[in-house]
C-alpha cells in the first residue's frame, strides 16, 4: 500500500527527498576527507617528518642531552636551521629565506623532491644548495646560477620541489634552502640572538617503543630546554588541528541538513494534510492506526533511504575535489579512498533525519478520526501532547547525538544544539513578528494587488515560516562568514601611514645598530623603532623553581610559559599597542635596586602571577631576580613588534643582545632596494617585508573563507531547494486562487504582479533578518572571540540582500509558470 | 431577507448599463473537442443558440452532457474549437486573455458549485475583489451594502472557513452582484447545499436578477430549478436536444 500510493505522488516525495541530499553530501564528504586525511597522516607520518623521531633545541646541545643523544646511538642525520636573507648575485635581488644546513642523509623517509631529480643526492657531496623551486621561478633563476648566504656563495644545484617538515605556508614566508651542514659556519650567519633551531633525526631500531621513549625522555629534555618528537606524537597534532577545521566544518554541513530537514518536516505536513481525506477512508474500511501510520512511515523511510543514497554518493564524488581546495594547507598529497563509516553515516542521517523530522506531521494519520469522511473539520487534527513532546525530544536527542559524536565533547555538542534553537527560534520568531506587524500595519489604502499578494503568505497550508527560515538561515551564514573575514582582514591590515613600519630588521648586532641605522636614512626613510632584545628563561616562578612546576600537575602554570625562550625588551614608557592594566608602570630604576618589570596579561594568566609576584629569568647564564610592578594589555593582532617581558631602562642595557629596527617604505620597488642594500653590507641581518607577509595571511584567509563558504553554499542551496519545493506543494492552492481571480476578470499583469510581490516579499524578509542576525552575530563574536571593533560593511545590505531576494523571485517566478498559464476553465472544472 | 437596492446608486454611473441590443449572449456552431491521449472526445457539438437580455436562461442535461464546458465558453474561461460565441456585443474569438478578463470584470458575474472564495480574505473583502480589480474607490462601501442585502453583514469580517455552506454561497452571491454585471452565469448554485438552505439562495439569486435587470445563465440538472428560468437548454451526449421557453416569463 505504502509503495502504491507512493508511485502516486512519486514526484512529490522526491522534491522531499531532494531538501536532505545536499546536507548528506555535504556531511558525508567532509567526513570522508577528514578519515582519509587522518588516514594519510598516519601513513605518511614517518615522511612528513623524514625520521621515527627528533630531538630538537634551540642552542647546541648541552652535555645532558648530548648525552641522550649519544645513549640513542647518536643522531642519524642533523641540521640547523634559521632564517636569513638570500642574496642572489644573477640579479642583485634579496629575499628572506630559512637556511636548512643538513648533514647526513636526510631524510630517512619520504623524498627531497628535486628538479633534476639526481640534485637531491649529490647536493651533499657536490657542495651545493637546493633552493625552493617557487622562489627560483620568481626571481628566474637556473641551476648553476648562485646564492650568497651571509658569506658565503653557492652554487645552486636544483630546485626543492617538497621537503620533509616543510608546509606550503611557512615556504611562503620563508622559503627553505638547503646546504650542506659544514657550509654553515663559512657562512658566519649564526650570531648573538639569531634564531636558531638544532635538529637531530633518528631512525629507530626494530622492535623501539616509540611511546615509552617519548614519555620517558621528553620530560628530562624539556627540563634542559630541549624536545622530542616521535612521528606518532607529531602526526596526531597535525591529525588534531585539521581535525578541528573539520569538526567546524562538519557542524556547517550538519547545520545545512537540519535546514534540508526542517523543508521535510513542513513538506511533509501539507503532504499528509491532503491524505487525511484518504486516511479517513482507509479508517472507514477498516485499516487500523498501526498500518495507516506504517503506510506513511514507510514512504518517508525510503524516501530517507534514497536521499541517504544520493547524498552519500555526491558527497563521494565530491571529496575528490577537497585537496585542491585544501592543498595550501596539506603537508602532503591526500590519497582518497572510499571508507565505510562515512557511506553508512549517510544512509543513516537519510533515513533518522527524514523519518524524526516527518514524524510530528505523520502523527497526524495517526489521530485522524473515520468520521473525517463524513466530515471534513477544518484546522489540526488533535494530537496527543505526549506523542508531541516524545517527537520532539527524540530530534534534539539526535541532534545532540550526532555533534557529541563530532565534536567528541559533550558541553560543546550541548552548547552547538542550544545555539541550533536559539537560531532557529530567533529567526522563526523574528519572522513572526515580522509578519504579525506587516499584517497588522499593512497601509489598507494601498492597491488590490499589494494586499492580496501580501495576505497570500498567510493562505492556509502556507510555508511562509519555512520560508524566511530557509532563505534567512542561508543569508545569515554567508553574511556572517562575510563580516567575520571582513573583520579578521581589517584587523591584520596594515595601516599604510609612514609612522605605522612595514619592514623589521632582525638580529642587528649592537655594534652594527648605528651602522643600520645610518643606511636607512639618507634613503629618506624613518626610522621608526630601534628596540634591543635581550633572550632569556623563566627560572622559577614564586619561588617555585620551573623543573619544580613542570612536575606538579596541579599549579596551572602553561608548560610552553616554561619552556619558552623570551625575547624582552627595555624601555621608559608603553608603546601604542599596550595599555596598564594592573599596577604600576616603571619606566627606569638606578643600579642596585630591586628590578621591576612589566608582563603581558596572557603571561600573568598563563604563567599564574599577579603584581608583587617574583620571578627569577636566566638570562643567558645570569639569574636575574624580578618583581611584576604591571600587567599589560597587549594587542596582538596589530603588526607591530610587541613584547610579553618590558624591563625598565637600567638593567638589561649591557646583557648580550641584539636589535630590532623597523621603517615604512612607500612601495615594493624601495622595499627591495633596501634589502639589496642591507643584505649586501649585513648579511646577517634578517629583513622582514611586513607587506609580503600580509598578501600571505590575505591569500591564507581567503582560501580559509573559500573553504567555509563552500560549507554554506550548501545551506543556501538547500535552501534553494526547500524553497523550490515548498513553491511547488503550494502550486495548486496558487492556480486555483489566480484562476479565480482571472474569473474574476484579474489581467495577467495584475496576477503577475501579486506572484511577484510575494515572492519579493519573502526574499526581502528572508534575507533581511538572515542579516540582522548575522549583525548580531558578528558583534559578538567580534567583542568575545576576535576582541575587535566590528564595523559592518555595506556589502551584504547591497549585495547578500537584493542579490538573495532576486533568486528567490527567480526561483517563485519560474516555478509559478504554469500557475500563470492556467486557462480559468480549470476552476470549474476541478476541484482542487 | 430582500431589501430595497441602494448599493447600485453608489456605482459608477458612467459605465454604460445600456447594452442596445437585445442578445446579449449568440452562440453559433459551437464545438469543442478534448483529446485524451490518442483519443478524441467530442465534448460539444453544433450549439448554437441565443439569449435575451434581461431573460433567464437555464442548461440542463445529464452528467457529461456538456453544460459546464458549455457555460465556459459563453464566459470566455475557455476557447472553441470551432464556431462563434459573442457576448454582449463583443465576438470572443477577437480578444485575448487579458481582454476576456477585463470583459469578465465589467459585464460577468459567477456562482460556482462549491463557492470559490478566497480563502486569504474574509467575506467583505471576497465582495469588493471584482470592484478592486477595476480600481473602484467605493469599494468597501458597495461590498458592505451586498453584504447587507444577503443578510450577512455581520459576518463581513469571517473568513470563508469560518462559515456554513449557504453563507458561503451567499458571499459568492454578493461578490457575483458586486461589479454590477449584465449577465450572469451560475454553475449549479445549489448543488452543494441541503434543500433548504439552496432554496433560500436561489430565491435570493432571483431576487438580486431581477432587482438588477441582470441576464442570468443557470447550469443545472435540478429540473425544478430550470423550470423557474424563461428557456432551457436541454443538452445530451454534447448536442442540443431541446431549447424551449417556459411559461415563466
Amino acid at each position: 500500500m505504502a509503495w502504491r500510493d507512493g508511485k502516486a505522488s512519486s514526484s512529490r516525495l522526491l522534491l522531499f527527498m531532494a531538501s536532505i541530499i545536499l546536507g548528506i553530501a555535504a556531511v558525508v564528504s567532509i567526513q570522508s576527507f577528514s578519515e582519509n586525511l587522518e588516514e594519510n597522516i598516519a601513513i605518511q607520518s614517518k615522511a612528513l617528518m623524514g625520521a621515527d623521531f627528533i630531538i630538537d633545541s634551540r642552542q647546541l646541545p648541552n652535555e645532558k642531552v648530548q648525552n641522550i643523544i649519544d645513549s640513542l646511538g647518536g643522531a642519524d642525520a642533523s641540521e640547523v636551521n634559521f632564517a636569513s636573507m638570500a642574496a642572489f648575485p644573477k640579479n642583485g635581488e634579496a629575499k628572506l629565506v630559512r637556511v636548512r644546513g643538513v648533514e647526513g642523509s636526510f631524510p630517512f623517509y619520504g623524498t627531497l623532491e628535486t628538479e633534476p631529480a639526481s640534485a637531491a643526492t649529490e647536493y651533499q657531496a657536490s657542495g651545493g644548495a637546493l633552493v625552493d623551486a617557487t622562489m627560483m621561478l620568481q626571481f628566474e633563476l637556473e641551476p648553476g646560477d648562485s646564492i650568497k648566504l651571509g658569506e658565503l656563495t653557492l652554487p645552486i644545484i636544483g630546485a626543492l620541489k617538497s621537503v620533509p617538515g616543510s608546509s606550503a605556508i611557512s615556504a611562503s614566508v620563508a622559503p627553505p634552502v638547503l646546504i650542506p651542514y659544514r657550509f654553515i659556519d663559512k657562512t658566519e650567519l649564526l650570531q648573538q640572538g639569531s634564531r636558531k633551531e638544532y635538529q637531530y633525526f633518528f631512525v629507530a631500531p626494530p622492535g623501539m617503543d616509540l611511546d615509552a621513549l617519548d614519555r620517558d625522555l621528553d620530560p628530562v629534555l624539556d627540563a634542559e630546554n630541549a624536545d622530542l618528537d616521535t612521528h606518532k606524537v607529531m602526526s596526531q597534532q597535525l591529525g588534531r588541528s585539521y581535525g578541528n577545521m573539520g569538526r567546524f566544518l562538519n557542524l556547517v554541513a550538519f547545520v545545512a541538513l537540519l535546514l534540508g530537514c526542517v523543508g521535510i518536516a513542513s513538506s511533509v505536513h501539507i503532504y499528509i494534510r491532503e491524505k487525511l481525506g484518504a486516511v479517513a477512508v482507509l479508517k472507514c474500511m477498516g485499516a487500523t492506526r498501526k498500518q495507516t501510520f506504517l503506510i506513511y512511515l514507510i514512504q518517508i523511510a525510503w524516501m530517507g533511504l534514497a536521499g541517504g543514497i544520493i547524498g552519500t554518493l555526491i558527497g563521494i564524488g565530491l571529496q575528490q575535489s577537497f585537496p585542491l581546495i585544501l592543498q595550501e594547507f596539506l603537508p602532503f598529497e591526500v590519497e582518497i579512498s572510499l571508507t565505510a563509516q562515512p557511506v553508512i553515516l549517510g544512509l543513516l542521517l537519510g533515513i533518522f533525519m527524514s523519518v524524526l523530522f516527518a514524524l510530528l506531521p505523520l502523527l497526524n494519520t495517526w489521530y485522524v478520526a473515520p468520521l473525517e469522511v463524513l466530515r471534513v473539520r477544518e484546522g489540526e487534527v488533535v494530537k496527543s501532547r505526549r506523542a508531541r513532546f516524545l517527537t520532539f525530544t527524540g530530534i534534539l536527542l539526535f541532534i545532540f547525538l550526532f555533534s557529541f559524536w563530532l565534536l567528541e565533547d559533550g558541553v560543546f555538542a550541548l552548547a552547538f544544539v542550544i545555539v541550533v534553537l536559539i537560531t532557529f527560534s530567533i529567526l522563526a520568531g523574528i519572522a513572526s513578528l515580522f509578519m504579525k506587524a506587516i499584517k497588522r500595519f499593512f497601509p489598507t489604502s494601498w492597491g488590490f494587488t499589494s494586499r492580496q499578494s501580501l495576505l497570500n503568505l498567510y493562505r492556509p497550508n502556507n510555508q511562509t515560516m519555512v520560508l524566511v527560515l530557509a532563505i534567512g538561515l542561508g543569508t545569515f551564514l554567508i553574511s556572517t562568514l562575510y563580516f567575520t573575514k571582513d573583520m579578521l582582514l581589517a584587523k591584520t591590515a596594515l595601516e599604510n601611514s609612514s609612522d605605522s613600519p612595514n619592514i623589521i630588521l632582525m638580529d642587528v648586532q649592537t655594534e652594527q645598530r648605528e651602522a643600520v641605522a645610518r643606511t636607512i636614512t639618507p634613503k629618506g626613510l624613518p626610522l621608526i623603532d630601534n628596540m634591543s632584545i635581550v633572550t632569556m628563561r623563566m627560572h622559577s616562578i614564586k619561588g617555585v623553581p620551573a623543573n619544580d612546576i613542570r612536575k606538579d600537575s596541579a599549579s596551572g602554570v602553561r608548560e610552553w610559559v616554561l619552556n619558552n625562550e623570551f625575547r624582552a625588551t627595555y624601555r621608559d614608557s608603553l608603546i601604542a599597542t599596550e595599555t596598564l592594566a594592573k599596577g604600576e608602570w616603571t619606566p627606569e630604576i638606578a643600579p642596585g635596586d630591586p628590578i621591576v618589570i612589566s608582563i603581558s596579561d596572557n603571561i600573568a594568566e598563563d604563567a599564574q602571577v599577579d603584581i608583587g609576584d617574583e620571578i627569577v629569568f636566566n638570562v643567558q647564564g645570569v639569574l636575574m631576580k624580578t618583581t611584576v610592578g604591571s600587567i599589560r594589555a597587549v594587542d596582538w593582532g596589530r603588526v607591530q613588534m610587541n613584547f610579553s617581558l618590558v624591563f625598565p631602562k637600567g638593567v638589561l642595557e649591557n646583557a648580550p643582545q641584539f636589535h630590532i629596527l623597523t621603517t615604512h617604505t612607500p612601495d615594493e620597488v624601495s622595499s627591495a632596494s633596501l634589502q639589496r642594500e642591507l643584505v649586501k653590507k649585513f648579511p646577517n641581518v634578517s629583513v622582514l617585508d611586513l607587506r609580503q607577509i600580509l598578501t600571505i595571511v590575505e591569500n591564507i584567509l581567503e582560501k580559509i573563507a573559500w573553504a567555509i563558504n563552500f560549507m554554506a553554499f550548501f545551506s543556501i542551496l538547500t535552501g534553494v531547494i526547500v524553497l523550490i519545493g515548498s513553491v511547488r506543494n503550494s502550486k495548486y492552492q496558487r492556480i486555483k486562487e489566480n484562476v479565480l481571480l482571472r474569473t474574476l476578470g484579474a489581467k495577467g499583469k495584475q496576477i503577475l504582479r501579486i506572484t511577484t510581490l510575494e515572492f519579493l516579499y519573502l526574499g526581502v524578509i528572508g534575507s533581511g533578518i538572515g542579516i540582522l542576525l548575522s549583525l548580531v552575530s558578528s558583534q559578538l563574536l567580534a567583542t568575545f572571540v576576535f576582541e575587535a571593533t566590528f564595523v559592518p560593511s555595506l556589502t551584504p545590505f547591497l549585495v547578500f540582500l537584493p542579490g538573495v531576494t532576486a533568486l528567490v523571485l527567480l526561483i517563485g517566478l519560474s516555478n509559478s509558470r504554469s500557475v500563470l498559464k492556467s486557462p480559468p476553465l480549470e476552476v470549474l472544472r476541478k476541484e482542487v | 431577507m430582500s431589501k430595497s437596492f441602494p448599493y447600485f446608486a453608489l456605482l459608477d454611473k458612467s459605465k454604460s448599463k445600456t447594452v442596445l441590443m437585445s442578445k446579449i449572449l449568440k452562440i453559433h456552431k459551437l464545438e469543442k473537442t478534448y483529446t485524451s491521449g490518442s483519443k478524441k472526445l467530442t465534448v460539444l457539438n453544433d450549439i448554437s443558440f441565443e439569449v435575451e437580455k434581461g431573460n433567464t436562461f437555464s442548461i440542463v442535461g445529464p452528467s457529461g452532457s456538456g453544460k459546464t464546458t458549455l457555460l465556459g465558453l459563453c464566459a470566455g474561461l475557455d476557447r472553441p474549437d470551432s464556431g462563434a460565441i459573442e457576448l454582449c456585443g463583443t465576438p470572443l474569438q477577437d480578444l485575448n486573455e487579458d481582454q476576456l478578463a477585463q470583459l469578465r470584470n465589467k459585464e460577468v458575474g459567477f456562482i460556482f458549485q462549491n463557492f470559490q472564495l478566497l480563502p486569504t480574505l474574509n467575506a467583505l473583502e471576497n465582495v469588493s475583489v471584482p470592484l478592486e480589480l477595476q480600481g473602484a474607490k467605493n469599494a468597501t462601501k458597495v461590498a458592505m451594502e451586498l453584504l447587507d442585502k444577503v443578510g450577512l453583514a455581520d459576518r463581513a469580517h469571517h473568513y470563508p472557513s469560518q462559515l456554513s455552506g449557504g453563507e458561503q454561497q451567499r458571499v459568492a452571491l454578493a461578490r457575483a452582484f458586486s461589479n454590477r454585471p449584465s449577465i450572469l452565469f451560475a454553475d449549479e448554485p445549489t448543488g452543494n447545499l441541503d434543500e433548504e438552505t439552496g432554496e433560500k439562495v436561489v430565491k435570493l439569486l432571483f431576487e438580486l436578477n431581477q432587482e438588477a435587470g441582470t441576464t442570468l445563465v443557470i447550469v443545472t440538472h435540478d429540473l425544478e430549478l430550470a423550470n423557474r428560468t424563461q428557456q432551457i437548454l436541454r443538452l445530451k451526449g454534447g448536442k442540443i436536444i431541446m431549447n424551449e421557453t417556459t411559461a415563466v416569463s
